[in-house]
């Protein structure tokens, strides 16, 4: 980002307009008390009148007051933030699929429903799975869902006394609050010394009221879980099914498969792992799988596939299908949102496999674990990383030695990279691990981009050690210093009042 | 694809880690090591990828037929300076906010969409968005049962049924028991038995949506507010078509504490379904009970003004089991889209969109019961009305996409009673052939109902 010192912040768009400034979009409209009694109306409607070019600079200028992929390098660990190809876009907006209604017919929406089917398709044969469904709206949405459908399978098979969660100590914040939330009760189990769930540690707590247990592998350090296929064999042989939850799923894919590791349930966030623009923090798109026992009980609506007498000369397999949304599922878990899917999404992540097939798609894990590994070696003499081995499409550094000796914290180097044009890794998560920071540099960075960002951590190391206030000062070249968070909480300002500066 | 590495840099950088070969970097258990050969389309070149998707999006005929398609999902015009601003990439490939000091842009459009549903809605505060509007009414009903620690919710039946469901999903987690407020002939939700219902205090909260899902305006009139009040119960109100805050009285005026809906229809194109944008707004007593996340305006070290992402104690990444919710995804674009929108229209836009929505399906309504059809109900509507064709609803869809015209929904598909009954949608964009055509059509199509 360029220094912008004397930046003055942009004005409200509430402080900018004025009434009667008004750009025509549709022609003024009758009164509204021609159509409905007053007492039925609105008094006000204090919105702001703006002309279309003074939105077009307001909203500029906050675009550049935001940092982006396509800005420069975002190592966010955990959240798998590659380059969004403009392809995705593009055929996500063909008016085809922008302007259908989702109460088409089925009929007449055979093309969406076509990408639907193919991706649900795609994701099953890469993971391992029976069956998706591209129901839930982000990720932990869909680990709702998969803690929704462990409740019913088993209240089905009248073991409702199982209600405990095993969630390790490494796990997203969102496994154990999903758990909550379908009533769960969350058994917390402390990592090894390898940075592993433990076997005897998981096998010490199962028992008949072993619900589920969620696992990430590789998992929130970077490592692969390497005795997983014991620790879903223990799950399964207390009657507790194992659920993946699908963040790193981008280290996977053409090597591994959570469905052959003995996984029931999964999630993907395919917001991550196929490219789709994370939007500033959303719409994401959450796929919920399952194993063949639990298809039953997936979220509806699901897209089923009926194989046409005769189909076009296309030859696309899927070409020669009848697809129809299929609602009538009586064990269902029920919706998990107003209509089908995140489904401009769901074009984007088909676009992406479409652009990789198989071998790309391998290729894709193959170098993000590459990458990872790369910045690993390169970082490991100057700041601590406490599990020093081949990791996979992310690492965990801990700033904790750096701390002692000089008083700058994880925190602190964070903002020294804003100031020099990187997005700050993932902070003080996952929680064992005391000033950490999470470096996931994603496939899509080039070698050179990958030496300049270990050149800036080594350069921020080296001036902690010899000017520890001037990174305890970072950033200096954004549009705002450090805010005071304190202060936003203690004194919540969360809007803008009418009349007020 | 997408991968910059050439076959140098990937040996240099396997040399440097000390592996020879990407195979020994991915080792994994032989146990767990995948052998079965993936079924997975063959890599295409971005112009075939152009062209297999321009091919699927066009059997997605619906999209070139007249359409009174709504109830939930609504066609409005998007003036295109939306798409050129919200698709910028410092918005598009930014994620959630976290670093507040290379975020303040997002920060502060997500601060500005904050206060725009609080202007719209007359509440005190709103969050950063949520998925959709159905699970804003799950959320919502989560921020009444931690509010008051009951177990059971009442709705109207009123509410959209694909709501209801969700709520329903929701519900089943957290061993939540949900009951129904019956129809009233008007098509309006029924109060008449809301006393007794609430004598018990029982009920976390009681849910009412308007327009409702028939269309209808369906406030909670005094005397019921009166009774929930009494009862300690949280109202909550559902607004699924976002336009309709142009004209009519806010959810807080007639004393909504919740409001939770649907704000697609601000820019967010129909795109089958999603991704949409929920929102939800308070009174301030629910302010750390609200979930997902929330910008806040402070100050950096110097004492400009700055925005942050604030109480996130209520989150689930601090307080995982015992957070408000385990929302982590929000719907910033989709709320971004909507917050350019509201600022292109303004009061004079909006109101005017509004306008035309009113005045079209008044248009539509004249029209269909010129036709022969009758209006089912007869309560104040914005812009969607329920038309009792006389026979199944089902049958005169599908002679009316006969002759290329999207009806609407069939509200059998819900309603066992109303299976004669076609819910229909007319806004600014819905023009007086399309009506026409339709009243035309169905002149053919649908036969008087008996009795009327």
């Amino acid at each position: 980002m360029s220094p912008l010192a004397s930046d003055s912040g942009v004005a409200l768009i509430f402080d900018e307009g004025q009434e009667g400034r008004a750009n025509r979009y549709v022609d003024a409209g009758a009164s509204l008390d021609a159509f409905l009694p007053k007492a039925l109306l609105r008094d006000d409607l204090p919105l702001p009148d703006n002309s279309e070019l003074d939105v077009v600079r307001h909203f500029t200028r906050l675009s550049q007051r935001t940092f982006g992929i396509d800005l420069g390098f975002y190592p966010l660990g955990s959240c798998t933030m590659k380059y969004n190809p403009r392809i995705n876009d593009a055929m996500a907006n063909l008016p085809g699929f922008r302007d259908l209604h989702p109460y088409a017919p089925d009929e007449l929406s055979q093309g969406a429903l076509q990408v639907m089917y193919e991706l649900e398709r795609s994701l099953a044969s890469l993971f391992g799975m029976a069956a998706f469904s591209l129901n839930p709206s982000a990720g932990a949405h869909a680990e709702l869902a998969a803690l929704l459908i462990a409740k019913k399978y088993f209240k089905d098979r009248g073991e409702t006394h199982r209600d405990k969660v095993i969630v390790p100590d490494t796990a997203h914040g969102t496994n154990p609050a999903s758990a909550a939330m379908c009533g769960f009760k969350v058994i917390s189990i402390p990592s090894d010394a390898r940075g592993r769930v433990s076997v005897d540690e998981i096998k010490k707590v199962l028992g008949p009221d072993t619900a589920v247990c969620m696992m990430t592998n590789p998992n929130t350090l970077g490592l692969f879980e390497d005795h997983v296929h014991e620790i879903t064999a223990a799950v399964h042989a207390a009657g507790g099914l194992m659920y993946y939850d699908g963040a790193n799923a981008n280290a996977l894919m053409g090597n591994a498969r959570p469905g052959d590791m003995g996984f029931d349930l999964m999630h993907l966030n395919t917001h991550k792992t196929f490219t789709i623009p994370h939007g500033g923090g959303g719409a994401g798109h959450g796929p919920v799988g399952v194993a063949a026992h639990l298809i039953d009980y997936l979220p509806t609506p699901v897209v089923v596939a009926k194989q046409r007498s005769n189909g076009d000369a296309s030859t696309a397999p899927s070409d020669r299908l009848t697809f129809t949304l299929d609602f009538d599922r009586p064990k269902s878990i029920g919706p998990m949102r107003s209509f089908w899917s995140n489904f401009a999404h769901a074009v984007r992540a088909l676009a992406y496999i479409y652009a990789n097939g198989a071998e790309g798609l391998k290729k894709v894990s193959a170098l993000a674990v590459l990458n990872a590994n790369y910045i690993r070696v390169n970082v490991r003499d100057v700041l601590t990383t406490p599990y020093d081995e081949i990791c996979r499409h992310e690492f965990v550094a801990s700033a904790q030695e750096l701390k002692k000796e000089t008083g700058v914290r994880a925190l602190d180097i964070a903002k020294a990279l804003l100031d020099r044009g990187f997005m700050a890794p993932t902070m003080y998560f996952p929680l064992i691990v005391p000033e950490c920071l999470m470096i996931e540099p994603t496939e899509t960075e080039s070698k050179e981009t990958l030496d300049v960002f270990i050149a800036a951590l080594r350069e921020i190391v080296a001036t902690a050690k010899t000017d520890p206030q001037s990174i305890l000062d970072a950033p200096k070249n954004t549009v705002v210093g450090r805010v005071d968070e304190t202060r936003a909480a203690r004194h919540p300002d969360l809007r803008w009042h009418p009349g007020k500066p | 694809m997408y991968t910059p590495h050439t076959e140098r840099d990937i040996a240099e950088m396997l040399a440097a880690v000390g592996v020879s070969s990407l195979d020994e970097l991915l080792k994994v258990p032989d146990a767990v090591a995948l052998k079965a050969q993936l079924d997975i389309v063959p890599a295409l070149a971005e112009s075939d990828i152009a062209r297999r998707f321009t091919h699927m999006a066009q059997k997605n005929t619906a999209v070139s037929m007249p359409s009174f398609l709504g109830a939930g999902a609504y066609r409005h015009y998007a003036p295109p300076a939306i798409a050129s601003l919200v698709m910028r990439g410092e918005f598009l490939t930014a994620y959630t906010p976290y670093q507040a000091e290379v975020s303040q842009g997002y920060l502060q459009a997500i601060y500005e969409w904050q206060t725009y549903i609080c202007l719209l809605t007359g509440m005190e505060i709103a969050n950063a968005s949520v998925y959709d509007g159905a699970t804003a009414l799950a959320e919502g009903v989560i921020m009444a049962l931690n509010a008051n620690g009951r177990k059971r919710v009442l709705v109207s039946r009123a509410i959209h049924p694909n709501y209801r469901a969700v709520l329903k999903t929701y519900c089943d987690g957290l061993d939540v028991e949900i009951d129904e407020l019956a129809l009233r002939a008007d098509g309006t939700t029924d109060f008449a038995t809301l006393r007794e219902a609430l004598a018990s205090k029982a009920y976390a909260a009681v849910a009412v949506q308007s327009p409702n899902v028939f269309g209808c305006v369906d406030v909670l009139p005094a005397d019921a507010l009166a009774t929930i009040r009494e009862s300690e119960t949280v109202p909550i109100a559902v607004v699924a078509e976002a336009m309709s805050l142009g004209a009519l009285a806010t959810p807080a005026s007639w004393g909504a504490q919740i409001v939770v809906g649907e704000a697609q229809s601000f820019g967010n194109p129909l795109a089958y379904g999603g991704p949409y944008v929920g929102f939800i707004a308070a009174t301030p007593e629910h302010m750390r009970r609200i979930p997902g996340r929330l910008a806040g305006k402070t100050v950096d070290t110097h004492g400009k003004t700055a925005y942050v992402l604030t109480l996130q104690a209520r989150e689930q990444h601090i307080r995982r089991e015992r957070a408000t919710s385990n929302i982590c995804t929000n719907q910033a674009h989709c709320a971004l889209v909507a917050t350019v929108y509201l600022a292109l229209l303004g009061k004079t836009g909006l109101r005017d969109v509004a306008a035309h929505n009113l005045a079209r399906s008044r248009e539509l309504a004249t029209a269909v019961s010129s036709a022969g059809c009758k209006l089912q109900f007869d309560a104040p509507f914005f812009n969607e009305i329920v038309l009792n064709v006389g026979r199944p609803a089902n049958d005169v869809l599908a002679a009316l996409q006969a002759r290329g015209i999207l009806g609407g929904v069939d509200l059998g598909r819900w309603y066992p009673e109303f299976a004669h009954c076609i819910l229909m949608c007319a806004t600014e964009l819905t023009t007086t052939s399309e009506i026409n055509a339709l009243a035309s059509a169905l002149k053919e199509v649908a036969h008087v109902p008996a009795g009327v």
